[in-house]
């Protein structure tokens, strides 16, 4: 039996009481390394990450990362998120920029004594060791989330947390970054959560996967057993 | 050219702007994140010398300044002497006076600051504290000169508080608007000239160190702070 890598349980609910659908009251846990939230737009996914990154406070939740509790709302503990140790790229994700790349990438690690190498790794692994001396304003869409996942990895996180991190990319280049995630893990064996609305992405990375809908998580799994019908219904799709 | 009143001048302004950043930092901080219902009366309060008349300020600093008050008996007691018609009644009358002039633009500053930028801090491990000074005061530094400008420019300018509190004691609390309003009062119009030249000058220059660097920050970083 694997270990649980990460247990979470929440209960949320934004603004106006008299909205049902912005309800959330969800459990799952993790033992997988690589785990994707799938789900349409709306489903609550990225409030899922958000949570575990502490970004937000939930009126309920308990977290729990491999024996520390994150998050404990009945005992009354909240890890900031500057103290879990996240790695986390989110669509609202931005570069400092009043800092260059390299120094973007070094945020992270600037008190550990091999951060600057650490950080040209984390660039050249992401093949954007070349862009180090730019401003984030110089950069393009693709170099820009490369940039991001190389600062996301740089501090070596005790957890990743991926938010549509290759959504709007090319292909080409969604799949050059997952092939370096991937070197990246082989090395520094790390639990990844990611969450995406596209079938395919899923099924590319190959992980369980979480379906949720409405602030609810409906099955947990295989993608080719919980995703079966989304699967076929793309391949006619494709088929014409 | 009063150059006794001018130094005095500039001395008192870059006193008061140094007191006033060091307040209106926080302050400025709290105003732009707090969700707490007190928010709207701090501000309110915080602006109130934009709308009061100086001689209104001036008259209660004056009273609350002199021995007849708690506040006035206390500062007696550490200055060994009222501070009214001093040089540090002044200052006291001038951090009050161009308060908001130091206030607003940090506030709005702060407020226009992408939230997710500070998130990607604390989720790299930085605290709030390295957060505030390695990310949030570098890209709210436009709004900082701006405060800066601002505050000492109004101070340099100020004229009812000033006679009010401190009245006309050259070298003490003679500065260079109350020269000028002494000129007029003597018919010197030729040294009025002078020294209202020099302050329309002073004011024409900050508001174009200001703007222009506006300019260059909007350039670098396509859109931006106050």
């Amino acid at each position: 039996m694997p270990e649980t890598l990460l247990a979470l349980r929440l209960r949320h609910h934004f603004g106006d009481r008299s909205q049902p659908a912005a309800d959330m009251d969800l459990h799952f846990s993790l033992m997988q390394p690589w785990s994707v939230l799938f789900g349409p737009s709306g489903a609550g996914k990225s409030t899922v990450l958000r949570a575990l990154a502490g970004l937000l406070k939930p009126q309920a939740a308990r977290i729990i990362f491999r024996g520390t509790c994150w998050t404990d709302t009945a005992a009354g503990i909240f890890v900031p998120p500057h103290r879990r140790g996240i790695g986390y790229v989110g669509q609202r994700s931005v570069l400092f920029p009043h800092l260059s790349v390299l120094e973007n990438v070094r945020f992270g690690v600037r008190n550990a004594q091999d951060g600057m190498q650490r950080s040209r790794e984390a660039l050249e692994l992401l093949h954007a060791g070349h862009l180090a001396m730019r401003r984030p304003q110089e950069l393009s869409g693709g170099e820009t989330q490369r940039v991001l996942l190389a600062r996301a990895l740089a501090p070596a996180p005790k957890l990743l947390l991926l938010d549509e991190p290759f959504t709007g990319l090319e292909m080409p280049l969604q799949a050059a970054l997952l092939q370096s995630l991937r070197a990246w893990l082989a090395e520094h064996p790390t639990p990844v959560l990611s969450v995406t609305h596209d079938v395919s992405e899923v099924f590319a990375l190959d992980a369980e996967v979480i379906v949720m809908q409405a602030g609810r998580v409906t099955v947990q799994g295989e993608a080719r057993e919980v995703l079966a019908a989304q699967r076929e219904q793309m391949l006619q799709l494709l088929r014409g | 050219m009063d150059v006794q009143a001018l130094l005095l001048t500039l001395r008192l302004a870059a006193i008061t702007t140094v007191i006033l950043l060091a307040i209106a930092l926080p302050l400025a901080w709290w105003m732009a994140r707090t969700p707490s219902r007190l928010r709207p009366a701090v501000e309110a309060l915080s602006s109130l010398p934009l709308l009061l008349p100086p001689t209104v300020l001036g008259f209660y600093l004056l009273v609350m300044l002199g021995p007849n008050t708690a506040v006035g008996r206390a500062l007696g007691a550490i200055f060994g002497h009222t501070l009214s018609f001093t040089f540090a009644g002044l200052v006291i009358g001038s951090v009050l006076y161009s308060f908001p002039f130091a206030v607003q633009p940090l506030t709005a500053g702060f407020r226009s600051l992408d939230r997710a930028v500070l998130d990607d801090a604390a989720l790299l491990g930085a605290s709030p504290l390295r957060t505030f000074f390695s990310v949030t005061l570098p890209l709210a530094r436009p709004a900082l000169t701006a405060s800066a400008v601002l505050a000492f420019m109004h101070t340099v300018g100020e004229f009812g508080v000033v006679l009010m509190i401190g009245g006309n004691i050259p070298g003490v609390t003679r500065t260079i608007s109350i020269a000028l309003y002494d000129h007029v009062q003597e018919f010197d119009y030729a040294q009025a000239n002078h020294t209202a030249l020099l302050l329309m000058v002073f004011a024409f220059a900050g508001l174009l160190v200001l703007y222009l660097r506006r300019s260059s920050s909007l350039a670098r970083n396509g859109g931006g702070l106050a």
